[in-house]
């Protein structure tokens, strides 16, 4: 390791060489400002395309300002961030880029949560002196993600996300000069491009330009509707993130609060997605359990790896650019719609009311789920298992609009039966959670043995593709992990070439699971607080005293009262999908 | 091969191809076959001779006998009069004025001793689809004696030494640059040559290929030897289908002679040039995005460090030269490093080829010893300016350049002087500008070039480059205030201080220098609303002259807005709030009595 020693702002210092002058700065407590720069650490995810030239510094003997994010130290440096001269320039730079934005803030739905606007209040900007036109383009919205350009910066992050991590190619920079923007090729709809909804994209976003498409209205209406009975669910990964955007520490579990809140805002029952992830692991556990005996016994009818299928954004990229390979992933529904489809039938029925007047919300940390339950096959005449899905960022502005004051809440329970869940489906929410949560149960049903420990480490973790062998009292099953779709994509290339290794894989398009998804509170770059997240999930897990998934109390019922078994014909009729091959529905119009 | 006793040189550069030179030579072929002459005088078809402003040229060789304007008309003429008779047809001669005749080459102004031909030494001589004929001009022995008596660091040297710099703009030291691509360890190297010549008025790099392709070729094969690369990759406007063409027809001519291809002259180094098409984009003659676009990805810079010598196209260290400075090299290992030092300044090297262009009567391609002064370039080699008109200023550096005034005339160009000067050198455009041509005006020019190019990528150049366009313009419709000016200044700088990569960090240049060097004509336009030299509109306004009026109305039924007013027979009025400028009223006039004021 050489040190590199040089000055910044008269303060000497010494910093490994290849760092950036900006992380040097920080290192000596001085924070340069940025606007385009983001860098998840330990994510491996950094985007310094250099573009916004905010965060300029003067280097003495450098003809020109430096970027602090992409210009490496160098031995002897003299560096000044706050000078005349760049505080000009930055003020400058600011001004043209705000005169180039619209001037919306009121009614932005980032207002408040803009990179764009708190640095214009950090930098002290009163007034925009160089007027002028500014860029305008189509409004463009999907069943998830609405695009409203016009308030583009060009920081690049949306495109680095789609493309280098997800390498999902939906986003790119087309155009130039003053009329270039971030937009689908040939400016097509994102919907008619190979987007998959991860969400990504508006997880850093700085702006207003990308953002989720808000369903609260709906939601008010339905629960304002006395003839509806409104019903919702909340995804594992929502009470480890919602509290951040009441003022509470990244990694605060709010399940118990957020059960009341949503009690408060009007919901009849409030139910847990986890009840649907542990239904999940009976039908994939089983599924895996059956393809691999088959493939043991020597059957080369089935595929193997099976893959996991609860992620929406993951099942979409997989019909987008692999659809020779949709007999590959499991054929289980997602939690989310394994939910609706047992609430919409069984729970209904209980309730002895028609499909038509349950209304089944959805809170999730996901942006691909609200395009999930609008999937045809998620439907019986029209009325879709589940109506609306909405984020942790829209609950929690849902919350406020309410006037509750979260912090004051107490602790309450989910409703009984749709309510009761175990700690395998609590980790659904992070990376190696599903598998984790698959294996315990799976394990179990093989061998007929319990577990001695039901805590699987090596399959945690926040490396973008992991694997591990598990042994199945004998069997060593290979089982793989990638999250990202970037990384997911390494390993379906294996899958198609005949290379893989592994048994069971799974899959999560966010880095870091549905912890990291694109409708969780935005993280503004701070890695930290994913890995907190992930902490208060495994925490939640260890606090069960389920564990397994088919040890659910009102699972077992289930199948006694509606289901029969697993993979049974209703099971496979309610529970089960098909995969579509989307790879030639790309309409350039 | 035959022997001829006497040679047709017609140019067939693109200026002249355009004034259809092609069918000049197969005039003069027919008409020399008609008299039995063909075996006895070859016509040739060649680069560019830099007159393109007389174009198409002939050239009779060997008493140099240059006719310009030849039309195809013209061929026989030749034939008779020239070479059967020895008689030099006069009125096809290059001229001045009636009295100012010139015999030949030699003798024409243009062709001055202040101009030198070491790039452009082949271009206008030899056929350069013919590499025989660049064989015959000591075409290839550099490569050769590079191969066979020279390490790649001793190449290197003598790059260094002859104190050759970058010819696209930027002025690096090209041997330098050589031996730090040189120095990278990789599996794999690239040669690049920077075809994508963008700026408005610029032909050099264009001439060199379309006239003396194998130049470029060659170099490039050394440049490969010395820096361990075997493939090269020529980046080249798709726009310059004839600079294609001849390429490809000199890459073909020089496998098949084994110039190119596995172990080129029994010496094991292998060396291949592929061409890569450019679409366009004026931001992809900076290195780093004429990298990505050969990639296939979105034309746009990147910051450097990592700069293309280590890390360079798909990731591997490249060499970029541009193909000017390509041009260069063969003649430097042929006559050698202090040859080559001995002329020039003394920091820049050699010569620069520039294209004329504007104001000034011999627009065209020149080629002089770096030093020579602006008042040579324009006076002598381009003949002064048009229609007798006074200079006012000339403009260096393509769109990123600035405007320099007659207190620079005397400057002798080289890279430094230029810079100090408020300019730069460039790729060698050179625009004249006279009396006539208003300096805020030029500047617009300038930045509506270069908000059309910006690639958009950093937000001091994508959103700074237009409100200088707007503010610029706000002033030459007359609607600019003083204030306008201070922001002019900061914006200008700020882009400069701030942008990504050259093309925002030069493009204010054209309004930084017009501020300096012309600071009145601002003032005048927004203080006093006038535009001295006449050409911002919206500074104009046309008045009609009572006295000269006959109220015959032709102007009052002409105007297409109904802005002049008058009784029948009596003086008529142009109402200014009306009115839009478009000039009808003057045109329909008979008795002058409208004027522009």
């Amino acid at each position: 390791m050489e040190l590199v020693k040089l000055t910044i702002d008269k303060k000497t210092l010494e910093v490994e060489r290849g760092t950036s002058i900006l992380n040097a700065a920080r290192k000596v407590g001085i924070e340069i400002p940025t606007l385009c720069y983001l860098n998840l650490d330990g994510l491996n995810i950094e985007n310094k395309p250099g573009g916004c030239r905010i965060c300029v510094v003067e280097v003495e003997g450098r003809r020109n300002l430096a970027p602090a994010c992409a210009t490496e130290v160098t031995q002897g440096m003299v560096v000044k961030t706050n000078s005349t001269r760049v505080l000009n320039a930055r003020r400058t730079v600011m001004e043209l880029i705000l005169s180039d934005h619209p001037f919306d803030c009121l009614v932005c739905p980032k207002s408040g949560n803009c990179e764009l606007q708190s640095l214009a209040h950090r930098l002290g900007i009163r007034d925009i002196p160089y007027q002028g036109e500014q860029s305008t383009y189509r409004k463009d919205t999907s069943p998830s993600i609405i695009r409203d350009v016009d308030k583009c910066i060009l920081c690049r992050r949306c495109e680095m996300m789609c493309n280098e991590i997800q390498t999902v190619g939906a986003l790119s920079a087309i155009n130039r000069g003053f009329m270039a923007v971030i937009a689908p090729a040939f400016e097509m709809n994102l919907e008619k491009s190979p987007c998959t909804y991860c969400g990504q994209c508006v997880a850093v976003c700085p702006t207003g330009a990308l953002t989720e498409v808000d369903h609260t209205r709906q939601v008010i209406t339905a629960l304002a509707d006395p003839t509806k009975t409104v019903i919702v669910q909340t995804a594992p990964a929502v009470r480890a993130a919602l509290g951040e955007e009441f003022g509470l520490e990244p990694g605060t579990l709010v399940t118990g609060k957020m059960v009341s809140a949503l009690r408060e805002l009007g919901f009849d029952y409030v139910f847990d997605t986890d009840f649907g992830a542990d239904l999940t692991i009976m039908e994939e556990g089983t599924e895996l359990l059956d393809r691999l005996t088959k493939y043991l016994g020597g059957d080369r009818n089935v595929r193997l790896p099976i893959l996991t299928s609860c992620c929406p954004a993951w099942v979409n990229f997989f019909e987008h650019n692999f659809p020779e390979l949709k007999d590959v992933p499991s054929t289980a529904r997602s939690p989310q719609q394994m939910f609706g489809a047992i609430a919409k039938t069984y729970f209904a029925n209980q309730l002895g009311i028609d499909r038509k007047n349950l209304v089944v919300v959805s809170i999730m940390p996901c942006l691909a789920k609200k395009y999930e339950c609008q999937r045809t096959e998620f439907s019986t005449d029209g009325n879709p298992d589940v109506d609306f899905s909405l984020s942790t960022r829209e609950l929690a502005n849902f919350i406020k609009l309410a006037n509750i004051d979260f912090g004051a809440l107490p602790e309450s329970d989910f409703d009984r039966p749709l309510g009761e869940s175990t700690g395998a489906a609590v980790i659904f929410g992070t990376t190696g959670g599903v598998i984790e949560a698959a294996v315990r149960t799976a394990y179990e049903l093989y061998t007929k043995k319990p577990l001695a420990k039901v805590d699987f480490e090596e399959l945690r973790g926040l490396e973008g593709i992991r694997a591990a062998n598990v042994d199945f009292d004998g069997l060593e099953l290979r089982i793989g992990i990638a999250h990202g779709l970037g990384n997911a994509r390494k390993l379906l290339e294996e899958v198609r070439d005949g290379k893989s290794q592994y048994h069971a894989i799974e899959i999560m398009a966010c880095p870091g699971g549905c912890i990291g998804g694109g409708g969780q509170p935005l993280h503004h770059g701070d890695a930290s607080i994913l890995k907190a997240r992930q902490k208060a999930i495994y925490m939640e897990d260890q606090n069960k005293t389920i564990r397994k998934s088919h040890e659910n109390p009102y699972i077992i019922q289930l199948y006694k009262e509606f289901l029969g078994h697993p993979l049974s014909e209703k099971a496979h009729h309610l529970l089960h999908t098909h995969y579509f091959d989307k790879s030639t529905q790309i309409v350039i119009e | 091969m035959a022997k001829y006793r006497m040679h047709l040189l017609v140019c067939d550069g693109t200026t002249c191809h355009a004034s259809q030179s092609e069918s000049v030579k197969n005039a003069l072929q027919d008409c020399l076959e008609l008299n039995n002459l063909e075996n006895e005088v070859k016509v040739v078809s060649t680069g560019c001779f830099g007159y393109c402003e007389k174009g198409p040229i002939v050239k009779v060789l060997p008493d140099n006998t240059l006719y310009v304007k030849v039309k195809p008309g013209d061929a026989e003429e030749i034939v008779k009069e020239h070479i059967l008779n020895g008689q030099i047809v006069k009125r096809l001669l290059p001229t001045e004025s009636v009295a100012q005749v010139y015999a030949s080459e030699g003798k024409t102004p243009f062709f001055d001793k202040k101009q030198i031909r070491i790039a452009l030494r082949n271009c206008g001589f030899i056929d350069p689809e013919n590499i025989e004929e660049y064989i015959a001009h000591d075409g290839y022995q550099a490569l050769c004696k590079c191969l066979t008596e020279y390490t790649p660091q001793q190449v290197i040297d003598i790059i260094k030494r002859s104190g050759l710099r970058g010819r696209g703009g930027g002025g690096f030291p090209t041997g330098l640059k050589w031996e730090i691509t040189a120095k990278v360890k990789s599996d794999q190297k690239y040669v690049i040559c920077n075809a994508d010549e963008g700026d408005p008025g610029a032909f050099m790099d264009r001439s060199i290929m379309e006239g003396d392709p194998h130049s470029v070729i060659e170099a490039m094969a050394i440049n490969g030897y010395c820096t361990g690369a075997n493939k090269g990759l020529v980046y080249i406007r798709a726009e310059y289908p004839l600079a294609v063409k001849r390429l490809k027809v000199a890459i073909d001519q020089a496998r098949a002679y084994g110039l190119l291809g596995k172990n080129i002259f029994n010496s094991g180094f292998d060396f291949d040039i592929e061409l890569r098409y450019g679409a366009g984009a004026f931001v992809c003659g900076e290195e780093t995005a004429l990298i990505h676009s050969m990639e296939g990805k979105r034309g746009e810079p990147t910051f450097k460090p990592p700069f293309p010598s280590e890390h360079g196209y798909l990731g591997k260290p490249s060499n970029v030269n541009n193909v000017e400075t390509y041009a260069n090299v063969p003649v430097i290992i042929n006559k050698g490093a202090d040859w080559f030092a001995s002329i020039g300044t003394e920091k820049s090297k050699g010569s620069k080829v520039f294209a004329l262009a504007g104001k000034i009567n011999n627009v065209g391609l020149i080629e002089v010893p770096m030093g020579t002064t602006l008042r040579d370039v324009i006076f002598k080699i381009g003949g002064g300016i048009k229609g007798g008109k006074e200079f006012k200023a000339v403009q260096t550096g393509g769109p990123s350049g600035g405007c320099l005034t007659s207190h620079h005339l005397d400057t002798p160009i080289d890279y430094d002087n230029l810079i100090a000067a408020g300019s730069m050198m460039g790729s060698g455009g050179m625009i004249v500008m006279d009396e006539d041509d208003c300096m805020v005006s030029i500047a617009k020019f300038y930045l509506g070039f270069t908000v059309d190019e910006s690639c958009g990528k950093c937000s001091p150049c994508r959103i700074g480059n237009k409100r200088l366009y707007e503010i610029l313009d706000k002033i030459t419709k007359g609607e600019g205030t003083m204030e306008d000016l201070t922001k002019l200044r900061n914006l200008s700088e700020v882009i400069k201080d701030t942008s990504l990569c050259g093309l925002g960090q030069t493009s204010p240049n054209p309004v930084l220098s017009t501020l300096d060097n012309f600071w009145e004509e601002y003032v005048e336009h927004v203080v006093d609303k006038k535009c001295r030299a006449g050409s911002c509109k919206g500074l104009m306004k046309y008045i009609i002259d009572a006295e000269a009026c006959t109220g015959c109305t032709a102007c009052a039924r002409a105007c297409p807005v109904n802005a002049i007013s008058g009784e029948r027979k009596g003086p008529h009025f142009i109402n200014q709030e009306i009115c839009i400028k478009c000039g009808t009223c003057m045109e329909k006039c008979k008795f002058n009595a409208v004027l522009l004021q």
